[in-house]
C-alpha cells in the first residue's frame, strides 16, 4: 500500500510541475518582444545563409549587407548599440517557423512581401528595403537574348519555398512552354547543379542572380536576362501580435531612408541636431518627442544614423561597392527618379 | 481487491497521464496559434497548389490542389523506396555470400565493400554521386548511345519508351502465367510431400513465364514498338533528348547511394543469416543423400531466412525514412515537394509535417506488417 501511495504522489507531482509550466506560458504571453529584448541584451535577427550584398559572413563570423543592418539599426535604437545583434542563417524553408515560434524577432532575409504570407500565416511586413524581380541567367554561349527564346523542355534551377517557384510556373504557363523545374533547398546547391550543366537557365530575384554569378566558376561566362517577370518587394517581418516592436522596426527602416532624403549621413549627424530644418532636427532627436511612443529615448534615432548609416550609405558599401548591382535602379530615392517613399517621421 | 488495486491503478493513471500531455500540448500549440493569428484547418488541401514539379509518375500541373501534390510527393517517394529495396536485396545477397566464400579474393573484397559503404554517412554519399554523377556525364549531344538508343547525360538517362498494341491481352497471359506457376508449385510440394517426387518447379515456372506472353504475341495480336528518343536543339549550346522516358539524375543518384548503403547492412544480414544454422545441419541433409543445390534450398535457406527476415526489416524500413534525404539534391519526393514546396507556400506547418509523419509511419507500419506476414509463413511449424 506505501508503494502505490508513493506512486500516486509523484504522478500528482508531475501533474503540478505541467500546471505550473502552463501559467508561465500564460504569463509570458504578455510581454513585449522589446522588454525581452532589453533583458537579453540582443537583437535576435534572422538572416540568409549567405547572399552577398544583403546578408553574408565573413571568415571570421562578421555578418553584413543591407538586410543585416535594418537588424543592426534596431539594436542601435532599442539597445544602444548595433553590434549587439545574434544573427540566425536560415534556409527559406525554415524562415517562417523560425520567426513565427518565437526563435528570432525580426527577420530580415530577402523576403518577398505577398498577401498570403502577410495575411495567412502570423507575420507583419514592416515595409520594403530593396525593390526587386525575378530575372533568368543563362549562359552566354546559349545565344539567348530574351526569355521569349526558351523553348519546350527547358531545364529551370531554382531555390525550395520561394515565390520564385510561383512565379516560373505562372510565366511559363503563360506562355505556353513545358519546363522541368529542379528545386533545391539550399542555394549553393543550386548554383552547383546549373554550373554543372544541370539546367539551362537559373531563376531568381535579380539581386539574387547578381550576388550568386559571383560564386559561378566563370562568372563571366553567364549573363542575366533584361526582362523582370515579376514584382518581388524585398522587407523586413516581424511576428503578428506585437504592434510597438512592429512600428520600431518599421521606422528604424524608415529612419534610414528619410535621413538619405534630407542629406543626414554617419558622418554629419552631430552636426545636424543645429539645423534650421525642423524635419532634420526631428530626425536627430534634438526637437519633439519621437521615440516616447515606442517606449524608447529621444536618440534612437540619430544612433541608427550614427552607428549604421543612412540608407544610401548602406547601399554603397553593401551592394554597389562591391559590384553586385552598382545602379540603384528603383531603389533609388523619389526624389531622384526611384521608388523609395517613405511616411515622414513627425 | 488489494491486488486488483495494485494491477490495474498504475496503468490507469500512466494513460491518463499520456491523454493529458497530449491534451496539455494540442491546448498550449491552439493558445499560440491563436494568439499569433494562425489558422488550423486542412481546407487548403483542395487549393490550387500553383507550383510545378520536376518528375511525376502521375498527370500533375499547377492548377492541380495540394492534396495532389501530395500524392505525387508519395509516389516519388514509394518509387524510389521500391527501386532501391529490390537493388540493395540483390546487392546485398549476393555480397552477403561473397563474404562466406572460401575463395580469399571474394571474401575480401566483399568485406571491404561493406566496410567502405557502411561507414560514410548516407547523406554524403548522395551528394558524391549527384555531383560526381553531373560533373563527369556528358552534355546531351555528346553522349553516346548505350544499348543501341539509350543516353546517360548530365540531363537524365533517356531511355526508350514502350508503345504497346492490345496490351490487356498481354496483361491477361502474363496473369495466365503467373496463376498456372502458383498451382504447379503446389501441386510440386503435394508431390514432394506424399510421394517424395522431385519436379524441377524453377525451369517449368521460367518456361511458362516465357511461352504464354509469347503466345499472345502470336495469336493475341500484341505489338509492342518503340518511342526512342531523339536529340533536340534548345538554344546554341544546350539539347536535350525528346520522346522516350528521361529518368532524372537525381532519381538515379539517389537509388544508387541507397542502394549501395543498404545492401552493405542487407549483406551483414545474409551472413549472419547463413552462419546462424548450425554445422550439422548440412552434414545431416548431405548425410541423408540430398544433393548440395538441395541441402541450400531445402535446409540451409528456410532455417537461414528465418534469422535474416526481421533485421532485413528493419533495413527497409529505415531505406524507407533515408529516401526523405531527397531533398538535398532536388529529387521531388513527399519532404520536398509536400513537406518543402507546399509548407512554405501555405504556411501551414502543423497540419503539413503532421500529415508527413503520418504517411512515414503508415508506409514503415505496411512494409512491417508484409515483412511479419512472410516471416510467419516461413516460420518452423511444429508438426
Amino acid at each position: 500500500m506505501f508503494k502505490i501511495i508513493k506512486q500516486l504522489t509523484s504522478v500528482v507531482a508531475m501533474f503540478a510541475v505541467l500546471f505550473a509550466f502552463s501559467t508561465e506560458t500564460m504569463a509570458a504571453k504578455k510581454s513585449k518582444t522589446l522588454e525581452n529584448t532589453k533583458k537579453r541584451g540582443f537583437v535576435r535577427c534572422g538572416v540568409s545563409q549567405g547572399l552577398p550584398g544583403f546578408s553574408n559572413a565573413d571568415e571570421s563570423g562578421n555578418w553584413t549587407g543591407i538586410d543585416v543592418d535594418v537588424c543592426r539599426a534596431v539594436a542601435a535604437a532599442t539597445l544602444g548599440d548595433a553590434t549587439k545583434v545574434k544573427f540566425t542563417p536560415l534556409s527559406a524553408k525554415e524562415r517562417f517557423t523560425a520567426l513565427t515560434s518565437g526563435e528570432i524577432d525580426i527577420l530580415s532575409r530577402n523576403t518577398t512581401w505577398t498577401l498570403s504570407r502577410d495575411a495567412d500565416i502570423g507575420l507583419t511586413f514592416v515595409g520594403v528595403n530593396f525593390y526587386d524581380g525575378q530575372g533568368f541567367m543563362v549562359r552566354k554561349g546559349s545565344g539567348i537574348a530574351s526569355t521569349s527564346e526558351f523553348k519546350n523542355g527547358t531545364s529551370v534551377c531554382t531555390n525550395l519555398g520561394t515565390t520564385t517557384e510561383l512565379n516560373m510556373r505562372d510565366f511559363f504557363d503563360s506562355k505556353g512552354i513545358s519546363y522541368e523545374p529542379v528545386v533545391f533547398e539550399k542555394a549553393d546547391e543550386v548554383v552547383a547543379a546549373y554550373d554543372a550543366g544541370r539546367c539551362d537557365t537559373y531563376t531568381t530575384d535579380k539581386s539574387g542572380l547578381a550576388a550568386q554569378r559571383t560564386k559561378l566558376s566563370a562568372p563571366d561566362d553567364h549573363v542575366v536576362l533584361p526582362e523582370t517577370i515579376s514584382k518581388e518587394p524585398l522587407g523586413p517581418v516581424v511576428r503578428q501580435g506585437d504592434s510597438v516592436w512592429e512600428d520600431i522596426v518599421r521606422w528604424s527602416l524608415n529612419t534610414m531612408i528619410e535621413a538619405e532624403e534630407y542629406g543626414v549621413n554617419s558622418s554629419n549627424a552631430d552636426m545636424m541636431k543645429t539645423s534650421n530644418n525642423p524635419a532634420i532636427k526631428r530626425l536627430v532627436g534634438a526637437e519633439g518627442e519621437l521615440g516616447a511612443a515606442f517606449g524608447l529615448d529621444n536618440d534612437w534615432n540619430l544612433r541608427i544614423i550614427k552607428q549604421v548609416g543612412n540608407y544610401g550609405e548602406s547601399y554603397k558599401r553593401n551592394i554597389a561597392d562591391t559590384g553586385i548591382l552598382p545602379d540603384r535602379g528603383p531603389n533609388e530615392l523619389w526624389t531622384k527618379g526611384g521608388i523609395l517613399y517613405v511616411p515622414p517621421a513627425r | 481487491m488489494n491486488n486488483i488495486i495494485k494491477k490495474y491503478i498504475p496503468q490507469i493513471l500512466a494513460i491518463l497521464f499520456v491523454v493529458l500531455i497530449f491534451g496539455f500540448l494540442t491546448m498550449n500549440a491552439q493558445t499560440n496559434m491563436d494568439n499569433r493569428g494562425i489558422d488550423f484547418g486542412f481546407g487548403f488541401l483542395s487549393q490550387e497548389s500553383s507550383f510545378d514539379v520536376q518528375f511525376s509518375l502521375i498527370e500533375y500541373s499547377g492548377s492541380d490542389s495540394y492534396a495532389r501534390a501530395f500524392l505525387v510527393g508519395l509516389l516519388n517517394t514509394l518509387l524510389v523506396s521500391i527501386i532501391s529495396i529490390i537493388f540493395c536485396t540483390i546487392l546485398g545477397v549476393i555480397i552477403g555470400v561473397a563474404r562466406l566464400s572460401s575463395n580469399y579474393l571474394i571474401k575480401n573484397s566483399a568485406a571491404w565493400y561493406v566496410e567502405f559503404f557502411r561507414n560514410i554517412p548516407l547523406l554524403l554519399q548522395i551528394f558524391f554521386w549527384y555531383y560526381a554523377a553531373l560533373r563527369a556525364l556528358p552534355m546531351p549531344e555528346k553522349a553516346n548511345a548505350w544499348f543501341g538508343a539509350t543516353y546517360m547525360t548530365v540531363k537524365g538517362y533517356y531511355i526508350p519508351s514502350m508503345v504497346w498494341e492490345n496490351l490487356n491481352v498481354f496483361l491477361y497471359c502474363a496473369l495466365a502465367a503467373i496463376i498456372s506457376i502458383i498451382v504447379l508449385r503446389n501441386y510440386a510440394n503435394k508431390l514432394r510431400d506424399t510421394q517424395g517426387k522431385q519436379i524441377p518447379v524453377l525451369l517449368y515456372s521460367v518456361a511458362l513465364l516465357i511461352v504464354l506472353p509469347l503466345l499472345s504475341f502470336l495469336f493475341g495480336g500484341v505489338s509492342l514498338g518503340f518511342e526512342i528518343p531523339e536529340l533536340k536543339k534548345l538554344s546554341k549550346i544546350s539539347y536535350i533528348y525528346e520522346g522516350g522516358i528521361s529518368l532524372p539524375p537525381e532519381l538515379i543518384a539517389l537509388v544508387l547511394a541507397l542502394s549501395l548503403y543498404t545492401s552493405t547492412f542487407v549483406a551483414e544480414c545474409v551472413r549472419a543469416g547463413i552462419e546462424g544454422v548450425s554445422k550439422g545441419q548440412k552434414e545431416a541433409a548431405a548425410s541423408v543423400g540430398l544433393t548440395p543445390n538441395q541441402v541450400l534450398k531445402l535446409v540451409i535457406m528456410p532455417q537461414a531466412l528465418r534469422i535474416i527476415i526481421p533485421p532485413t526489416t528493419n533495413q527497409y524500413l529505415n531505406l524507407t525514412k533515408n529516401s526523405s534525404l531527397a531533398a538535398a539534391i532536388a529529387y521531388p519526393d513527399l519532404v520536398l515537394v509536400f513537406a518543402g514546396t507546399a509548407l512554405m507556400q501555405t504556411g501551414k506547418a502543423i497540419e503539413i509535417v503532421s500529415i508527413t509523419m503520418l504517411t512515414y509511419l503508415t508506409i514503415s507500419l505496411t512494409i512491417a506488417a508484409i515483412m511479419n506476414w512472410y516471416n510467419k509463413k516461413i516460420e518452423i511449424k511444429e508438426k
